[in-house]
């Protein structure tokens, strides 16, 4: 009988738990509040997040202008819902004086409001969801990442002029940030004179990719896939097996050939190409001691993602020094984030745009083997890339957001 | 055929419970009070499945489309066209009552494991529709900036207080609605046809009728949980209708014991705290959460609610649960 309590008893135990949470003094530790996937199909990469975050507090001694520093993880799934109530307890219970978080970029659609309504600053490292610094900017959301199109504004024109294709075929995940990677891909490709021959959406983490595959139109000269986390670590090996990878080279978006999958990939992956914000394969003294020291910690290569959130954790070092370390003061705090400039980051410099999008180096990479292990070469570095690259601001943001039917595919 | 009333013992608890709900709020951290809220809401939900589940033995893996039904109808009427709270909530009634009337034709042709399959196929469409009609749902990015409701009242529900006492408000109203349907003639010729479909028939019910209004209360009910649930959370997405809600109201019936209303919404309530307070502690959190399950199934099979009854003897086997 007394087994069948114990359902009853765990509930009880834990509200009582919750109930009596920790009522901090004012002036104690600098809480930080991250959330991203702890567990689901996204797992592997939010762990490559937050160690990230953790690597670089490690390094400060957990102290932030002369005050601790708490880092509070709360798994969110990658779903929004999940989000959204993680949210709600990293502000109203933890009172979380600035968050980074985040992973998908439909979730970052769906935080930002909130964040908003709290007005407790939030890091978007990853999120890359375009309108968020162009046509719904979010004010208290920092974005210390990309937007999903930077990379590929560059690489759609350097794919028609320096690899000369003219027909491409797209498979990409069927939301937000498949879209505009796609969308900046289209846009400047078309542009530079080549043409989008095919479009194909799977749905997010799609592992079976046979039905998409056996569409691609046979005409093309190459195929360009945006895949992200679990899709990416299956989609290489099926478009091997598909006798694909022998016919049209693959490119993609920068996610297809994460350092964060490379790991687990074997030869089918050589020779992708792909342009991203960063490439551990950077020849750069304090990208070699990242690495280096990353390996050291956690034992695999570092991904764009711990990249991303090493940078956030020093970007809020930076903010809080400036103001003194007066956390509690978020309007000033949220100036302060704004200004950060980072000239040595392991990526390269970074400053924020006047949408408060960074400008940074866009690096076209190759997947090649070195000592037995699979790496991204970068092969061509297009320095001090904004989210609009060469297009004027202005009249950039008057064509809609990047979307499943923009651009349109005019020569499907 | 009277049906007994609650024993006297039961009603205090209910009581103590109902007067704990209603004073409790101020003295509550506000992330307790918000997960209080999902309690409630999620509460709806599962109640309206047990009118499936519990009262006509139809195992059903599609009711989140309801719920992602009326959250869109508030979604899309709220965000694009300033509809107001009484006109959100009438549509979105209506668009899960009218699907669900829709969805019967179809479902209702089987039971058991092919209602399941059945259901749940038809629980995908709604959720391919929210996913690929871009232009209407934002698709995956989802419905956000859902303002919460204003109902013309002098005070506002923006608050997390008074919109915990509009949810109770309406957790109650639904309660009420559904202890009444299934306590009634007809509620009782849906444990009928859960017990002998063909003695039903012989006995001259028109068996299919009360099965096709026992699916229809159980999707409008789902469609009301919906609407609390966008005001509630300010943001719809396809998420909200994916099979794994579908499934999680399942288990919230389960969890809770079937055929009890109250025990779902217990039920509810238990998972709603599990899987956010938990996570709080471990990563583990979905391993706990599956112990939980299969501790249920194991040495509570009618649920929390059975379970309750069994300890506390003398109470007569559940009038429900006894032919009729």
């Amino acid at each position: 009988m007394g087994k069948k309590l114990l359902v009853a008893l765990g509930v009880l135990v834990l509200v009582a738990a919750a109930w009596s949470g920790p009522a901090w003094a004012q002036k104690g530790p600098i809480k930080i509040g991250y959330q991203g996937p702890m567990t689901g199909p996204a797992a592997a990469v939010g762990k490559d997040m937050a160690n990230g975050l953790k690597m670089y507090l490690d390094e400060v001694g957990h102290q932030i202008a002369g005050r601790k520093v708490e880092l509070i993880v709360e798994d969110n799934q990658g779903q929004p819902d999940l989000a959204l109530t993680k949210l709600r307890k990293l502000v109203e219970s933890d009172k979380v004086h600035v968050m980074a978080g985040g992973l998908f970029a439909h979730i970052g659609y769906a935080l930002a409001p909130k964040v908003d309504e709290y007005k407790v600053p939030m890091l978007y490292p990853v999120m890359a969801a375009d309108d968020l610094t162009q046509r719904k900017p979010a004010k208290w959301v920092v974005r210390t990442g990309w937007t999903g199109s930077q990379p590929s504004h560059p690489f759609g024109e350097w794919v028609f002029k320096t690899l000369g294709y003219k027909k491409v075929v797209v498979i990409g995940m069927d939301y937000a940030f498949g879209w505009e990677v796609v969308g900046g891909f289209q846009k400047s490709f078309e542009e530079a004179g080549g043409q989008v021959i095919q479009k194909l959406w799977p749905p997010l983490n799609t592992t079976d990719f046979a039905p998409y595959l056996a569409q691609i139109r046979k005409d093309a000269d190459a195929v360009f896939a945006l895949m992200v986390a679990v899709s990416s670590l299956r989609f290489p090996k099926q478009y091997q097996d598909a006798g694909l990878k022998a016919r049209f080279p693959l490119i993609g978006g920068g996610t297809t050939f994460d350092e964060f999958v490379l790991p687990s990939l074997g030869d089918e992956a050589i020779g992708g190409i792909s342009p991203l914000i960063y490439s551990a394969a950077l020849d750069t003294p304090v990208n070699k001691r990242f690495v280096k020291e990353y390996r050291a910690k956690f034992g695999k290569v570092p991904s764009y993602y711990s990249e991303t959130y090493y940078t956030a954790g020093r970007w809020i070092n930076e903010a809080a020094k400036a103001i003194g370390g007066n956390v509690e003061d978020s309007e000033r705090f949220l100036a302060a984030l704004r200004k950060v400039e980072i000239p040595d980051a392991p990526r390269g410099p970074i400053t924020l745009d006047a949408y408060g999008n960074p400008i940074q180096n866009i690096y076209i990479r190759k997947v090649e083997k070195k000592d037995g292990e699979l790496w991204n070469t970068v092969i061509q570095t297009f320095p001090a890339v904004s989210q609009f690259w060469k297009y004027k601001p202005d009249e950039f943001l008057k064509q809609p957001v990047y979307s499943r039917d923009f651009p349109p595919c005019k020569y499907c | 055929m009277r049906l007994p009333v609650l024993p006297r013992h039961r009603q205090i608890g209910l009581g103590i419970i109902l007067l704990l709900l209603i004073v409790s709020p101020p003295f509550l951290s506000s992330f307790l009070l918000s997960l209080l809220t999902q309690a409630l809401i999620y509460g709806v939900l599962a109640m309206s499945l047990d009118v499936l589940v519990g009262y006509l033995g139809l195992p059903s893996l599609g009711h989140a489309a309801y719920l992602g039904l009326g959250a869109y109808s508030v979604g899309v009427l709220t965000t694009g066209y300033g509809a107001n709270f009484w006109v959100a909530l009438a549509v979105g009634l209506l668009l899960a009552m009218a699907v669900a009337a829709v969805f019967g034709l179809v479902a209702l042709r089987a039971t058991g494991v092919y209602f399941l399959m059945i259901t749940l196929a038809l629980g995908m469409v709604i959720w391919g529709l929210a996913h690929r009609w871009v232009s209407m749902t934002q698709g995956d990015n989802g419905i956000s900036g859902v303002p919460r409701p204003d109902l013309g009242l002098p005070w506002s529900f923006a608050k997390a207080i008074p919109f915990y006492y509009l949810s109770l408000v309406g957790f109650l109203l639904a309660l009420w609605v559904l202890w009444v349907i299934v306590r009634s003639p007809f509620g009782q010729s849906l444990v009928g046809i859960r017990e002998s479909e063909s003695r039903m028939r012989t006995l001259g019910y028109n068996v299919w009728l009360h099965k096709y209004i026992g699916f229809i209360i159980a999707g409008t009910v789902g469609g009301f949980s919906g609407v609390l649930w966008a005001y509630y959370n300010g943001f719809v997405s396809p998420a909200n209708m994916e099979l794994a809600t579908s499934v999680e109201a399942l288990l919230m019936v389960a969890l809770g014991g079937r055929a009890t209303l109250l025990g779902p919404a217990i039920g509810a309530a238990a998972i709603v705290f599990l899987k956010n307070l938990v996570s709080v502690y471990t990563h583990r959190w979905v391993l706990i959460l599956g112990a939980v399950y299969i501790g249920t199934i194991v040495y509570a099979p009618e649920g929390i609610a059975g379970a309750f009854t069994q300890l506390t003897k003398g109470v007569k086997p559940e009038p429900l649960r006894s032919k009729v």
